[in-house]
């Protein structure tokens, strides 16, 4: 009689991460099968899919359900101009730069808002965007309230209008799907199984000696980094900087949550069904202006009554498919 | 007949997919004290549940003088006339002994149990009705849960696990207390892990085991072994 | 003297804020739920008593007798028909329901009233002083935003410690199961719990509006301000709230006069310096 085996993919898995493969390589080609316009758009839709996936490992893995995310968004536009204009770096090198400061600066920040449980720490991380935005508001060097553009010089640090809009966005292809492939190989480790325990057993997990705070801590010190080095780059793109652009919470927190939890909460595949949903509705709906935003509200609110593991969840309690495979299952032989 | 206050059909539990309860059929007079006896997980506590609305049956019925519970929340369950003195107690923390028990009598069924009544069988909750509840000893606690149960006047009252964690003394008092208590007519459900006392106490008695009956009787029918038997599925 | 206006400017205006707390408080201690949409609503009962003044030409303070009761109804609604079926163990979906609700909330007003803002006219009781000392003037309007808030604060610890339904709220708090079992249906009481705090937010509702211009944006931070007095009060402590609203009523005072710029932000810091040397608050409910 043969065992049992445990195995990670499955052959659908595996047909849809050849079509994965495909479908990067297709991105990758973009620039020679693209116009400009289309390019900033698929740069965009890269954007948002990491940022929707690394709010997706805080709050659907993690636990951590931030609502403050657009502090590291602005912290690393901010970080970006200040590299330019204080120290006449090319906006590119500041990125590297911008996660670090991100990484040294959520660590007090963890530390105040990590006493806070639930909704409240959700409120909290909304407390501390608030905060940055004020005081980039104050910083007359870095435009106050009003803001300011990029310098051209810069800009032409970056080379001429095509090896720059290359070079940008070659730039937002790695970064982003960087972030997705550092995200998937986090879920993969060990410290991805701790998380999932956590997340299904805080207290069962302390007691089997999971190092929880420290796990945590961890994730958000990552994501904020992640996040921050995205900010950069978003504002590389946007030529412009201001308190409330780079610290909008409905551009980089409130679509990202809708995103997330529409698409699907705690998988892999969820953020990205949601961004291109998001994308998808945009495209049609973005005229409507403040009713786009009702039927997101609403969207949101409707997924979490019926069905709180989003369109991916549907999908995947329908075939028990996954194109990520972050957990293993066991085969049972056929007799 | 009128006089039937608990009748259960055929009563099956799921968590999920796991059986707590398979196939149970008791019924209980007014009157009548049944003792439901059983290792830990042989579905007690799961069928007091399912009484109280606590969790819904997959197959089965029950039924409280003639009226079926199926799709009934708790509060309306209550208000049909069943009580319950939960398992461990569970006392309203931020609430004073005489609020705990003016509470249970919130849904305000006509019945000859009040606040006095209750404080003349336990003087000593008169004397200490201002504090708070969870300030109160193991026993006095013990006796809170019961009056808090008796104030909404039951007609089933369901005991779970009296004597846990209490000192044999205080259980001898809360035990000698019963019949004062129960007099009124009552049918009575006991959950106990000390079965001898609740054989001696009960009319009937009922033996779950994995979520089934073992074995039913009256309490005085059976010889230890058949009991230990039926209690350990050997 | 400057200073000691500055101060007493601060305390009044703190009412305000214990005012936005207050509702917070009271859900988050009967069902464990954190509105985030909390602040939104606050504005749209400003929004509210605005369309009832138009209607029917009522003083802004006599417009409470429709808008609070109306408020009532549509938290014990909203209870009873959407967020009773989010609340569980997961803190996810409330959040992110609530979170949905800000959203419609902010957009619907936009859609409904334009970007304008707005604001009461609550008359000649606006401009109305006492003079307390030179240079320390107490208008009518903070004053009775602050008395008010005292009062109702005194009103809902009253109803919380000593009346059947305060009971109902401490013992569904306590253990919802039991509570249950003795007749309590926790559906009604969190619906209950809900139109309360929905009342208190449409007083907090129109005296901002009496007080400030307000537009349909401006509800996150008044949540955000609401959430800071409860936490710098210790969560559960609804005097503890009032406190709180007062320390960031105050801070916010100082900071705005050291500099404009740094109202806000004087708030936010003692927020998070109290978060950091108190984690539960200057007066944490003792159990």
């Amino acid at each position: 009689m043969s065992e049992p085996t445990i195995v990670r993919s499955t052959r659908g898995s595996r047909i849809a991460a050849s079509a994965v493969l495909v479908l990067v390589a297709a991105i990758a080609a973009a620039p020679w099968w693209a116009n400009s316009a289309d390019l900033r758009l698929i740069t965009e839709i890269l954007f948002f899919l990491a940022l929707a996936s690394m709010w997706n490992l805080l709050a659907g893995y993690a636990g951590l359900i931030s609502v403050g995310q657009h502090a590291y968004v602005g912290l690393g536009g901010y970080m970006m101009f200040s590299c330019v204009l204080f120290w006449g770096m090319n906006p590119l090198w500041s990125i590297p730069l911008a996660g670090l400061l991100a990484a040294a600066v959520s660590v007090p920040v963890a530390w105040l808002v990590f006493r806070l449980k639930g909704a409240y720490f959700a409120i909290g991380t909304w407390v501390v965007a608030e905060v940055f935005r004020l005081l980039a508001a104050q910083m007359s060097s870095l435009g106050g309230g009003s803001g300011l553009s990029i310098p051209v010089s810069a800009m032409r640090a970056l080379g001429g209008r095509t090896e720059r809009e290359l070079l940008i966005y070659f730039t937002a292809f790695a970064l982003s799907l960087g972030t997705l492939l550092l995200i998937w190989l986090v879920l993969r480790s060990r410290v991805g199984l701790a998380l999932t325990a956590i997340r299904d057993n805080e207290v069962a997990s302390s007691s089997l000696g999971v190092r929880i705070g420290r796990i945590k801590l961890g994730v958000y010190v990552l994501v904020a980094a992640l996040t921050a080095m995205l900010g950069a780059l978003i504002f590389v793109t946007k030529l412009r900087i201001s308190p409330d652009a780079a610290f909008s919470m409905n551009d980089w927190t409130v679509f990202v949550i809708f995103i997330v939890v529409i698409g699907g909460i705690g998988t892999l595949e969820g953020p990205i069904i949601g961004t291109l949903l998001y994308f998808l509705l945009r495209e049609f709906l973005a005229d409507l202006g403040a009713v786009y935003l009702l039927i997101l509200g609403a969207m949101a609110i409707a997924i979490m009554l019926v069905a709180p593991r989003g369109l991916w969840g549907l999908i995947v309690t329908k075939w028990d498919f996954a194109v990520f495979p972050v957990g293993y299952r066991v085969r049972m032989p056929r007799d | 007949m009128t006089d039937t206050v608990l009748d259960i059909r055929d009563l099956s539990v799921f968590y999920g997919n796991a059986q707590a309860i398979d196939g149970i059929s008791l019924s209980l007079a007014r009157g009548e004290m049944l003792s439901l006896i059983g290792a830990n997980g042989a579905g007690k506590s799961t069928l007091f549940k399912a009484i109280c609305g606590m969790v819904a049956p997959r197959t089965g019925a029950i039924t409280v003088k003639g009226r079926p519970l199926a799709g009934l929340r708790p509060a309306a369950i209550t208000e049909l006339g069943v009580a319950m003195v939960p398992e461990g107690r569970r006392l309203f923390r931020s609430l004073s002994v005489e609020e705990n028990l003016v509470l249970g009598g919130y849904v305000k069924r006509p019945g000859p149990w009040t606040l006095d009544r209750v404080y003349s069988i336990f003087p000593i909750l008169r004397e200490r009705r201002h504090q708070p509840a969870t300030a109160l000893s193991g026993g006095q606690q013990q006796m809170v849960a019961i009056g808090r149960a008796l104030m909404s006047n039951p007609d089933l009252l369901l005991l779970d696990e009296l004597s846990l964690g209490l000192a044999p003394v205080v259980i001898k008092d809360i035990y000698a207390l019963l019949p004062q208590i129960l007099g009124e007519g009552l049918a009575t459900i006991l959950v106990e892990q000390d079965v001898t006392r609740a054989l001696s106490v009960s009319d009937h008695f009922v033996c779950m085991l994995e979520g089934h009956v073992s074995l039913q009787g009256r309490s005085d029918a059976f010889t230890h072994q058949q009991i230990s038997a039926a209690y350990f599925g050997t | 003297m400057d200073w000691i206006n500055v101060i007493i400017q601060g305390v009044l205006i703190g009412g305000l804020y214990a005012l936005f707390a207050a509702g917070l408080s009271l859900i988050f201690g009967v069902m464990r739920l954190v509105n985030i949409s909390h602040g939104d609503f606050i504005v749209g009962a400003a929004y509210v008593a605005f369309a009832v003044i138009q209607m029917t030409g009522l003083h802004p303070l006599v417009s409470l007798v429709i808008v609070v009761p109306l408020f009532a109804l549509l938290g014990y609604a909203l209870q009873l028909g959407l967020l009773n079926r989010v609340l569980g163990g997961d803190i996810l979906p409330p959040l992110i329901v609530t979170f949905g609700l800000s959203i419609i909330v902010q957009n619907g007003l936009l859609t409904l009233f334009t970007a304008d803002s707005r604001r009461l006219d609550a008359g000649a009781i606006e401009v109305e002083s006492l003079n307390l000392m030179p240079g320390v003037d107490i208008g009518y309007m903070p004053l009775m935003t602050f008395v008010s808030a005292v009062a109702i604060i005194a009103g809902l610890q009253f109803l919380f410690y000593r009346t059947t339904m305060g009971r109902a709220f401490r013992a569904t708090s306590d253990d919802g199961e039991i509570a249950q079992i003795m007749g309590l249906d926790n559906r009604k009481v969190f619906g209950w719990a809900m139109g309360l705090a929905m009342a208190v937010v449409a007083v907090a509702g129109v005296f901002l509006a009496i007080r400030a211009n307000f537009d349909p944006f401006m509800g996150p931070s008044r949540l955000i301000f609401g959430f800071e007095a409860v936490i710098i009060g210790g969560l559960g402590n609804l005097w503890g709230t009032l406190a709180g609203g007062i320390i960031l009523g105050v801070a916010q005072g100082i900071g705005a006069h050291i500099d404009p710029g740094w109202q806000l932000l004087a708030g936010h810091i003692a927020f998070l310096a109290i978060l950091a040397v108190r984690p539960r608050g200057l007066f944490p409910r003792v159990d």
